[in-house]
């Protein structure tokens, strides 16, 4: 039933892909407003895999998750890092230049392991689910990536974001994930959200600074 | 002996309709760019006009240009009329239908485009230089997306055939891939490139800054620039005609469908390009002009999506 040529599995392969593909926009984004952006775009995309997951497996639940998706994640969020971002000033609004190819060449190779990774360890289950995991990996370490490579803690922030958006698409593929692991999954990135966005406003008002580099010395550590 | 004659009909038909779409495509991309900033702008058939008279001017040759600058116009046209001979436009199974290989067509670009750079070289101006060496580097990065895209669609069809490829897409039956979808993102990122289309270089303007195409085309003139300027033209007809094929390709007739499937053909083939063109409009004035050492940055990320597309249509071809 699922495979290529099903409209099921099409659709859920296309919205999957565009996630991945909007993850490697952020990848490349130099300024925090169009990276905050993306991510609205991406939390959108996982509310559409949601709604057609739940449409597909005839979950209703599933509406629920991508309904919070869509408004945490598509809306809420976003705009509270926006409003974060609109209070930096603009030289604090960009990532310094010439540091986005290698990041990109890392993510092809991240997505690579992702599917060398998942493709042999599902052998046996649907073609839908196994590309669908090879996917929400693809993201979540690319989410992991930005994390490492960028120095702007709105970036962390939308990284942290990025590598939930990848574990909720695994499991909205996952046919009967309970609801309240759901729910809570999904309290958890609100709050974990919100401790980001107060870390970033406290951080901006003791040192200027959006780059966690700066806490190293007040750590007691080099430079 | 029917069949062959009917191909070989298309094939004529087909040479005669794209030659005539080439400054239809270009007037009308700079007529719809004009409406849309505001300005009347010229009238949409302006490019033929204008060849019209390049082509009854004695070229004026710089002192110390040798047959490399009299020899390349021919050549570059030469290599991009067969490639728009090759690709598929309101029928398909045309008489050249079998020698359409997508490798081939990329690799008649490629000739055209290195052509180009000689005449930039020859003169020994140091603008022509210039322009040669930016095409270059941008063509170390687009050549590859190209090819890149060209292994996918290959694998996805089972040949790199286009007529093919497109009379495969054409059934449906592969359904939506997600490597499709980054196959198209390349594919245009790479046509803007190949053409010199806005976020790599404004065909507009001569500013020294910012020009690769037309730095190369300053010590053209007369019969060569209009050479020079029909081979762009085409070479955009081109590219929009193989994106069509590829990605919108319904509504194509087979070579035997007769007169009346050929008009359809014809008139959504009319359409497809003229949406195509449209869309090239709207995203050229909506877009700046990148710098030029971003390019290299852009047509990366167009390898970049080109081989991931590749990564995953190994693996899902390797699981459906």
């Amino acid at each position: 039933m699922t495979g290529p040529g099903d409209i099921a599995y099409d659709v859920a392969h296309l919205l999957g892909g565009a996630m991945l593909l909007v993850g490697f926009v952020m990848l490349g984004q130099r300024r925090i407003g169009a990276l905050i952006a993306a991510l609205a775009a991406q939390g959108v995309l996982l509310a559409l895999a949601a709604f057609w997951q739940g449409h597909v497996q005839a979950a209703p639940q599933l509406y629920l998750t991508g309904l919070i998706a869509l408004l945490a994640k598509g809306i809420a969020i976003p705009l509270v890092l926006h409003r974060l971002a609109g209070e930096l000033p603009p030289p604090l609004r960009t990532e310094a230049p010439g540091r986005m190819g290698a990041g990109l060449v890392l993510g092809v190779g991240l997505v690579g392991l992702a599917m060398l990774v998942v493709v042999p360890a599902t052998t046996g289950a649907g073609a839908l689910a196994r590309v669908d995991l090879s996917m929400a990996l693809s993201i979540l370490l690319l989410g992991a990536l930005m994390m490492v490579t960028r120095r702007s803690a709105l970036a962390h922030v939308a990284g942290l974001l990025t590598i939930e958006n990848g574990l909720i698409l695994a499991a909205v593929g996952v046919a009967g994930m309970p609801l309240v692991v759901e729910l809570s999954a999904g309290g958890l990135v609100l709050v974990v959200a919100l401790i980001a966005g107060v870390f970033a406003r406290q951080m901006r008002e003791r040192f200027a600074s959006l780059d966690p580099g700066v806490l190293d010395r007040h750590r007691g550590e080099g430079r | 002996m029917m069949a062959t004659f009917l191909a070989l009909l298309t094939q004529i038909l087909h040479a005669a309709f794209i030659l005539a779409a080439a400054p239809l495509v270009v007037g009308g991309v700079r007529w719809v760019k004009a409406r849309l900033l505001g300005r009347r702008g010229p009238h949409p058939l302006q490019p033929l006009r204008d060849l019209l008279k390049l082509l009854r001017k004695r070229p004026v040759l710089a002192d110390g240009s040798s047959v490399v600058t009299r020899a390349t116009p021919y050549v570059a046209l030469a290599a991009t009329l067969l490639a728009a001979l090759l690709v598929p436009g309101f029928a398909q199974g045309m008489a050249l239908a079998p020698v359409a290989d997508l490798i081939l067509i990329a690799g008649l670009l490629a000739l055209a485009r290195m052509a180009l750079a000689l005449a930039g070289h020859d003169a020994g101006t140091a603008f022509g230089g210039l322009g040669a060496a930016r095409e270059m580097t941008f063509a170390a990065f687009a050549e590859p997306a190209l090819l890149a895209s060209v292994l996918v669609l290959a694998v996805l069809a089972g040949s790199s055939n286009l007529d093919a490829i497109a009379a495969l897409f054409r059934e449906g039956s592969l359904g939506i891939r997600v490597s499709l979808l980054f196959v198209l993102l390349a594919l245009m990122a790479v046509a803007l490139a190949e053409n010199a289309r806005v976020p790599v270089d404004n065909p507009a303007t001569h500013l020294e800054l910012t020009m690769v195409h037309e730095a190369m085309l300053l010590e053209a003139s007369g019969r060569h620039l209009a050479l020079w300027e029909a081979q762009a033209a085409l070479k955009l007809t081109v590219w929009l005609a193989l994106l069509a094929a590829i990605f919108l390709p319904f509504g194509a007739a087979p070579a035997g469908a007769g007169p009346i499937g050929w008009v359809v053909g014809l008139v959504l083939w009319g359409a497809k390009m003229a949406l195509l063109a449209v869309a090239l409009a709207v995203f050229e004035t909506s877009i700046a002009k990148m710098r030029v050492f971003r390019v290299p940055e852009f047509l990366g990320a167009a390898l970049l999506l080109a081989l991931l597309a590749a990564a995953l249509v190994f693996i899902t071809t390797g699981l459906a």
